[in-house]
C-alpha cells in the first residue's frame, strides 16, 4: 500500500491569510459607516473605485509574472490597501486620484518588490504619500462634516462630483466645502495649524464649530470616525490579529509627546486627546503601521517601531509641514525595520545573549 | 544564582510552575483512544526488528538467519557504550536479515532482523535483579541496558547512559506530558500501571540519587495524575506537578522550564542543569527489566485518528508491522483520498512510507487521520504576520528563518540559531499562510550538515596536502643542503689546490711589506705586557670589563721546537675557533679560553728563525663573543696585539705562509685574519652590521687570496657559519695584505 507523504506538522490551524485580511477588512466597517455618516457616500464610492483598480491590478501584474493570480486574489490582501487608501482620500476628489493611486500601491510598491509579503512599503501609504506630493490640492479637498455642510448631498451627487467635479445640481467642489457659517470648513489639524499660526491661542481655535464636541478638542466627524476604528483595532486584537506593541506604543508616545509640549505651553500646543483623536491617528495605530509585511517583527521591535512612528507623527504634526503625518512617519519607519528586527532578537532559549551568536559566528 | 534548588523547591510548594514562551492550543482529540483500556494483540506472523532503534551505535548480530530464537533473546551485542541490544520479541525462526523499510520520515531501508513467529512465545530463562538496592549500580545499569532501554519518549537515547551521570542530579522529572494531540499511551499507561512505573522511578532513584522527583502530567489527564498520586503517595520526595495544557510542554526543555525555570543550554544537555528526564514508559520498561528481567520487547501503541473506527491503545511488540495494527484497529482506508498513516502525532509525527513499517521503541502512535483532520498544502507567501514567532517555544524567529533557509542563505539561517529549533511544529501549526516551516528547517539542516560533513572532509584532504607539500619541500632543501655542502667542499678542495700560485703572489707581497713595517713591530715588540693586554681590550671589546691576562711575548731561538709548537698553536686555534663558532649564539659562555700563539718568525734567506711566542691568556670568553664595533676595531688593522687577543681566531697559520713570510708580515696578516674573523662573526651574528663597512668589501669574490687556504678536514665538516665567517676573515686577510702592501 503505497502511503501519502507530507511533512509535520499534520494538523493546522484554521485560519488562513485570507481569513486574517477579510477579519481587518470587517474590522474596519464601523469606521467606514461612519466616515460614510459625516462625509456623504464620497468615502463608499471611493472605496469601490480603489477596490476595482487594486482587484484589477493585481490580477494583471499576477498574470504577467505568471503567478496563479485566482489564488493570491482570494487572500483579500489587495482589497485591504485599497480601502486603506481610499478611507484616506478626500470624499468627493476626483476618480483619477484614487485609481492612480491605488495602481500604485498594487502595481509599484507591492508586485514590483515581489508581491505581498516582499513589499518594504506599506503600499496604501506609500500611495497616500506619492498622491499628496503629487496631487495636493484634490488631496486635501475634505468637505465640511454633513451636519455642518451647507449644501447636502446624496449617493447621486457623490458620484457625480467624484467623475466630474459638480453636483448633480451643479454645485461645484468649492460650493460643496463651504460650512454652515458660509466658511469654506478645513479638517480639525488644519484649522488648529492656520489658526495657530495666524496668532490664536489652541484653546480660541476649538471654540470653532468643527469642534463643536461633548470633550474640548475633539473634531465634530474624526472623533467619532476614530471611535470607530478604535473598536474595529480592539477587536483585532481580541481575535489576535495584531499584537497590541504598535497600537500601544504608538499611541502612547504621541500621548507623552503631546502632554509634554502642552504642559510647557497650552496655549501653542494641543493637548493629547486633541492629537490622539484627531486625523488619522486611530485608523494609523490600529490598521495602517501594524500592516505585518512592512512592520517589524519582534515584539521588542514592534514597541520601538510604534513609538518612533508615533514620535514622527507628533514631530511633522508641530513643526511639519503638513498637517497630518501618519503616512510620512510609517514609511520613515518602515526603511528602519530590518535594522530594528536585527537588533531586536529574542534571545533564544538556551542561549546567555544574542551577542554569543556572534561570537560563535566568529569561532566558526 | 537564580532557580536555585531552595526557590525551586518552595515554589513548587506553593503550587505555581513556570511558563515556557509561545506554545499552541491544538485540538487534543485525546477521548477518541484514552477511553478503553491497552489492548492485546495477536502475535503477528511476521515481525522485522530494525537493529538501530535508538540513538548512538548499532550492536553486531549474533544471530543467524535459519537460528530458532526464544522469546527475549538478544539479537544484537556490543562492547560499545552506546550500543543497546535488540531482543526477539516472541519465539520463532530467523527468516532474514536484510534491509527493510524503516520507521523513520525518509522510509530508507535499514538492517532488520525478520523473525517468523512459531506462535508459541516461549519464553528464554530470565533473570531478575532481586534485590537491586544491595547491588553495585553498575550491575543494575548492565540489566537495564542489556534490556535494550532507550528513551521511549522521543529521541530514544540510552537509558543507561542517562542514568550514569558524572554529576549532582538536583531533580529527577519524569515525563509523563504527553502533549501532542491525539496520543494516549502514557495516559493509559499511567493509568492502568502507576505502580509500576514508581517501581522504575525508585530504580532510577537508587542510580540517580537526585534530591527531588517531579512527575510531570498534563492537566488535561485528570486519571493518570491520581493514579500516580496514588502510586507515590508513600514517598514524600515523590511531587507530582499538574502541568497546564500547553503543546510543545512535553519537550524535554519546555518541561525543564515549566517544572524549574531553568534553561539547558544551548548544545548542552539537561545533566548541565543539574537535571534528569526520564519517559514513563521508560520508566515502565526499567521496573520490567530489573523486577522481572524483561527485555524491552513490547510496548504501548495509540492507533488512532478517525480513519480507524476501533481506536485504541494496544500493546505491540516491538517490529509488529504497522499494518498488523491497523488491521486489529479496523482502518478503513476509504475514508481517506489517499491512504496516510502518521507514525507518531500530527504534530511531530511523520508519515510511513508503506504498511510494512515496523513499530520501533520510540512508536507511540499510528495515527490514520481523515482528510479533514490534517492540513491540506496550501502554501502561500509569507505575509510576516510572526504569528510563528509568537508561537516558538523557544523564542526563535521563524518567519527569518524560513527566509534564510528557503534562500539557502544558510550561514544568516544559522545566525539566527536555526539549530536551537526543536521541530516542535508550532510555527508551521499557525501559519496562516500554511508554510510547511519546519519541513523547511529540515530542509536547511540537512543542508547545513552535509555542508559541514563536506568541509570536515575537504579540510582533511587540504591538511593532507599541506603536509605532503610541506615534506616535499623539507626533503628538497635537505638534498639542497646536501648538494651544496658537497660542492662547497669541493670549491674548496679546488681552491686549495688551485690558489697556490696567488697564495705564493700575496704571500711575497705580504712578504715585502712585512719587511717596511719590521722597523714598527720591532719596536712594538718592546711594548709592556700591560699595553698589549689593554690593546686587546680595547680591540675586542671596548665596552666590556673584559679580563685578559698580559700577553707574554717570548723569543726564542729553537727551530726544533718550532714544527711542535706550531702545531699545538694550530690545534688551539681550531679549538679557539670551534669555541667562537658556539659562541656566535651564546654569547655568554664563561669559558676560559687559553690560546698559545707562537708566532715563528724565519728569516728568509738564512733559515734562521726567530719564534716569538705569544701566550696569550684571555680569561673571558667575551673577547670573542662580545665583539667590538666594526669601527673600533678597523682604525689600527696592523696592530699585531689584536692578533694575540684574536688568537681564538684563525691563526691556523699555515707552515707554507709562517716560512713565506717575515715576521712582521705574518704579525700583519695574522691581525688582519683576526679583524677579518671577527667582522665575520659579527656578519654572522648580525644583519645590521653585515650591511656597514668593514663587510662591504668581502663581495668581491676576488679577495678570497689569503694566506692562510689551508683548510684541514675537520673545518670542512664545520658548520655553514663558519665556512661564512673563514671566507670573510679570507677577504679581510686580503685586504690587510693589501693596505700592508700600501703601506710598505
Amino acid at each position: 500500500m503505497k502511503f501519502r507523504l507530507a511533512s509535520s506538522p499534520h494538523q493546522h490551524i484554521r485560519r488562513d491569510t485570507g481569513q486574517v485580511m477579510r477579519l481587518v477588512i470587517l474590522a474596519m466597517i464601523p469606521g467606514v459607516l461612519l466616515q460614510t455618516w459625516f462625509f456623504g457616500w464620497g468615502t463608499v464610492i471611493q472605496i469601490g473605485l480603489a477596490v476595482v483598480t487594486a482587484v484589477v491590478t493585481e490580477a494583471a501584474i499576477l498574470e504577467l509574472r505568471k503567478r496563479d493570480f485566482e489564488r493570491a486574489l482570494k487572500d483579500y490582501s489587495a482589497v485591504l490597501t485599497a480601502m486603506l487608501l481610499a478611507v484616506s482620500i478626500p470624499p468627493f476628489a476626483p476618480w483619477w486620484v484614487v485609481v492612480i493611486g491605488t495602481f500604485f500601491a498594487i502595481c509599484i510598491v507591492k508586485q514590483l518588490y515581489g508581491g505581498l509579503g516582499f513589499n518594504v512599503f506599506n503600499p496604501a501609504m506609500a500611495a497616500y504619500v506619492m498622491l499628496l506630493v503629487s496631487f495636493p490640492v484634490q488631496m486635501t479637498q475634505w468637505l465640511p462634516p454633513v451636519n455642518l455642510a451647507q449644501y447636502s448631498h446624496n449617493f447621486m451627487d457623490a458620484l457625480q462630483a467624484v467623475f466630474t467635479g459638480f453636483s448633480v445640481e451643479g454645485f461645484s467642489l468649492a460650493q460643496l466645502k463651504t460650512g454652515i457659517d458660509g466658511v469654506t470648513m478645513a479638517t480639525p489639524l488644519d484649522t488648529v495649524k492656520t489658526s495657530l499660526s495666524q496668532g490664536f491661542t489652541y484653546s480660541e481655535t476649538i471654540e470653532r464649530p468643527i469642534f463643536d464636541s461633548v470633550i474640548p478638542g475633539l473634531g465634530v466627524a474624526s472623533s467619532w470616525i476614530s471611535l470607530g476604528y478604535l473598536i474595529g483595532g480592539l477587536y483585532l486584537l481580541k481575535q489576535k490579529v495584531i499584537n497590541w506593541h504598535i497600537p500601544t506604543s504608538m499611541l502612547a508616545a504621541l500621548f507623552i509627546c503631546a502632554l509634554i509640549m502642552s504642559l510647557v505651553d497650552s496655549d501653542l500646543y494641543p493637548s493629547s486627546i486633541f492629537h490622539l483623536f484627531n486625523g488619522s491617528i486611530i485608523i494609523g495605530a490600529f490598521f495602517i503601521a501594524t500592516d505585518p509585511v512592512s512592520a517589524s517583527t519582534t515584539n521588542k521591535g514592534r514597541i520601538i517601531f510604534g513609538a518612533a512612528i508615533g514620535i514622527w507623527v507628533y514631530l511633522i504634526r508641530e513643526w511639519g509641514g503638513y498637517p497630518d503625518a501618519i503616512a510620512f512617519a510609517v514609511l520613515i519607519m518602515n526603511m528602519a525595520v530590518p535594522l530594528i528586527d536585527y537588533y531586536t532578537r529574542p534571545r533564544t532559549y538556551g542561549h546567555t545573549s544574542t551577542k554569543r551568536k556572534t561570537k560563535n559566528k566568529a569561532q566558526s | 544564582m537564580p532557580n536555585n534548588y531552595d526557590d525551586i523547591i518552595e515554589k513548587l510548594d506553593n503550587n505555581q510552575l513556570w511558563d515556557f514562551p509561545g506554545g499552541v492550543f491544538p485540538a487534543e482529540r485525546k477521548t477518541l483512544s484514552n477511553q478503553t483500556p491497552i489492548g492485546k494483540l495477536p502475535i503477528p506472523e511476521r515481525l522485522f526488528v530494525t537493529v538501530k532503534q535508538h540513538i548512538g551505535v548499532e550492536g553486531h548480530l549474533i544471530v543467524e538467519v535459519g537460528q530458532k530464537v526464544l522469546k527475549g533473546q538478544a539479537l544484537t551485542k556490543s562492547m560499545n557504550p552506546f550500543a543497546v541490544p535488540i531482543h526477539a520479541p516472541t519465539s520463532g525462526e530467523v527468516a532474514a536479515i536484510q534491509k527493510h523499510v524503516s520507521a523513520h520520515p525518509s522510509g530508507l531501508p535499514e538492517m532488520t532482523v525478520e523473525i517468523i513467529s512459531d506462535q508459541q512465545d516461549k519464553w528464554i530463562q530470565l533473570n531478575p535483579l532481586i534485590d537491586y538496592q544491595s547491588q553495585p549500580k553498575i550491575k543494575v545499569l548492565a540489566a537495564i541496558c542489556d534490556a535494550g532501554i532507550s528513551g521511549m519518549g522521543g529521541a530514544g537515547f540510552p537509558t543507561h547512559i542517562k542514568s550514569s551521570p558524572k554529576k549532582d542530579v538536583d531533580f529527577l522529572i519524569i515525563n509523563g506530558i504527553e502533549c501532542e494531540p491525539y496520543i494516549t499511551s502514557d495516559d493509559r499507561l499511567m493509568r492502568e500501571h502507576a505502580w509500576q512505573i514508581r517501581q522504575g522511578i525508585d530504580v532510577l532513584c537508587h542510580l540517580l540519587k537526585p534530591k527531588q522527583v517531579l512527575i510531570g502530567i498534563e492537566n488535561n489527564k485528570p486519571e493518570a495524575i491520581e493514579a500516580m498520586q496514588v502510586a507515590c503517595r508513600e514517598n514524600p520526595n515523590y511531587r507530582i506537578c499538574s502541568v497546564p495544557t500547553k503543546y510543545p510542554a512535553g519537550g524535554e526543555k519546555q518541561l525543564i522550564q515549566v517544572l524549574t525555570n531553568r534553561e539547558v543550554p544551548a548544545k548542552g544537555l539537561p545533566m548541565d542543569v543539574g537535571i534528569i528526564m526520564h519517559n514513563v514508559g521508560t520508566c515502565f520498561a526499567i521496573s520490567d527489566a530489573v523486577f522481572s528481567g524483561k527485555p524491552l520487547i513490547s510496548r504501548v501503541v495509540t492507533v488512532t485518528g478517525e480513519a480507524v473506527e476501533k481506536p485504541s491503545n494496544l500493546w505491540a511488540l516491538i517490529g509488529s508491522p504497522v499494518a498488523h495494527l491497523l488491521a486489529h484497529s479496523d482502518y478503513n482506508p476509504k475514508l481517506q483520498k489517499q491512504p496516510n498513516v502518521i507514525m507518531g502525532g500530527p504534530m511531530m509525527g511523520f508519515n510511513v512510507i508503506n504498511d510494512k513499517v515496523p513499530v520501533i521503541k520510540t512508536t507511540n502512535c499510528i495515527l490514520a487521520p481523515t482528510d479533514t483532520e490534517i492540513s491540506s498544502n496550501n502554501e502561500q507567501a509569507c505575509i510576516r504576520c510572526s504569528a510563528c514567532a509568537d508561537a516558538c517555544p523557544v523564542s526563535l524567529l521563524p518567519q527569518q528563518l524560513f527566509w534564510h533557509s528557503k534562500a539557502k542563505e544558510l550561514d544568516k539561517a544559522q545566525d539566527y540559531n536555526l539549530f536551537d529549533c526543536i521541530e516542535c511544529g508550532a510555527c508551521a501549526y499557525v501559519c496562516p499562510s500554511e508554510i510547511p516551516l519546519v519541513h523547511y528547517y529540515r530542509i536547511a539542516k540537512s543542508e547545513i550538515r552535509v555542508e559541514q560533513e563536506e568541509k570536515q572532509k575537504s579540510d582533511k584532504a587540504r591538511e593532507r596536502f599541506e603536509k605532503r607539500e610541506a615534506r616535499l619541500i623539507a626533503e628538497q632543501h635537505a638534498r639542497d643542503e646536501k648538494h651544496r655542502l658537497a660542492a662547497e667542499a669541493r670549491k674548496q678542495a679546488m681552491e686549495s689546490k688551485g690558489n697556490n700560485a696567488k697564495d705564493k703572489i700575496a704571500a711575497a707581497l705580504a712578504r715585502a711589506k712585512a719587511k717596511k713595517q719590521a722597523v714598527n713591530i720591532e719596536e712594538e715588540t718592546s711594548v709592556s705586557k700591560a699595553d698589549l693586554a689593554n690593546d686587546v681590550i680595547e680591540a675586542a671589546a671596548p665596552n666590556e670589563t673584559t679580563e685578559a691576562s698580559a700577553t707574554q711575548p717570548t723569543t726564542k731561538v729553537a727551530s726544533s721546537n718550532q714544527r711542535v709548537q706550531a702545531a699545538i698553536a694550530r690545534a688551539k686555534a681550531k679549538k679557539a675557533a670551534a669555541e667562537a663558532a658556539t659562541s656566535n649564539v651564546e654569547v655568554e659562555v664563561p669559558s676560559e679560553v687559553e690560546v698559545e700563539v707562537e708566532v715563528e718568525v724565519e728569516k728568509n734567506n738564512d733559515k734562521v728563525s726567530e719564534s716569538i711566542k705569544t701566550e696569550t691568556q684571555s680569561k673571558n670568553q667575551s673577547v670573542n663573543a662580545k665583539e667590538p664595533a666594526p669601527h673600533a676595531a678597523k682604525p689600527e688593522p696592523l696592530k699585531p696585539e689584536s692578533a694575540s687577543s684574536e688568537s681564538v681566531s684563525e691563526v691556523t697559520a699555515t707552515k707554507t705562509a709562517t716560512i713565506a713570510a717575515s715576521k712582521k708580515a705574518r704579525i700583519a696578516a695574522a691581525v688582519a685574519k683576526a679583524k677579518a674573523k671577527r667582522e665575520a662573526q659579527k656578519a654572522a651574528e648580525t644583519e645590521q652590521t653585515s650591511k656597514e663597512a668593514p663587510l662591504a668589501e668581502v663581495e668581491d669574490p676576488k679577495t678570497d687570496s689569503s694566506q692562510e687556504p689551508v683548510k684541514t678536514q675537520e673545518q670542512q665538516i664545520d658548520m655553514k657559519k663558519r665556512k661564512i665567517a673563514a671566507a670573510v676573515a679570507k677577504a679581510k686577510a686580503k685586504k690587510a695584505a693589501e693596505k700592508a702592501d700600501k703601506s710598505s
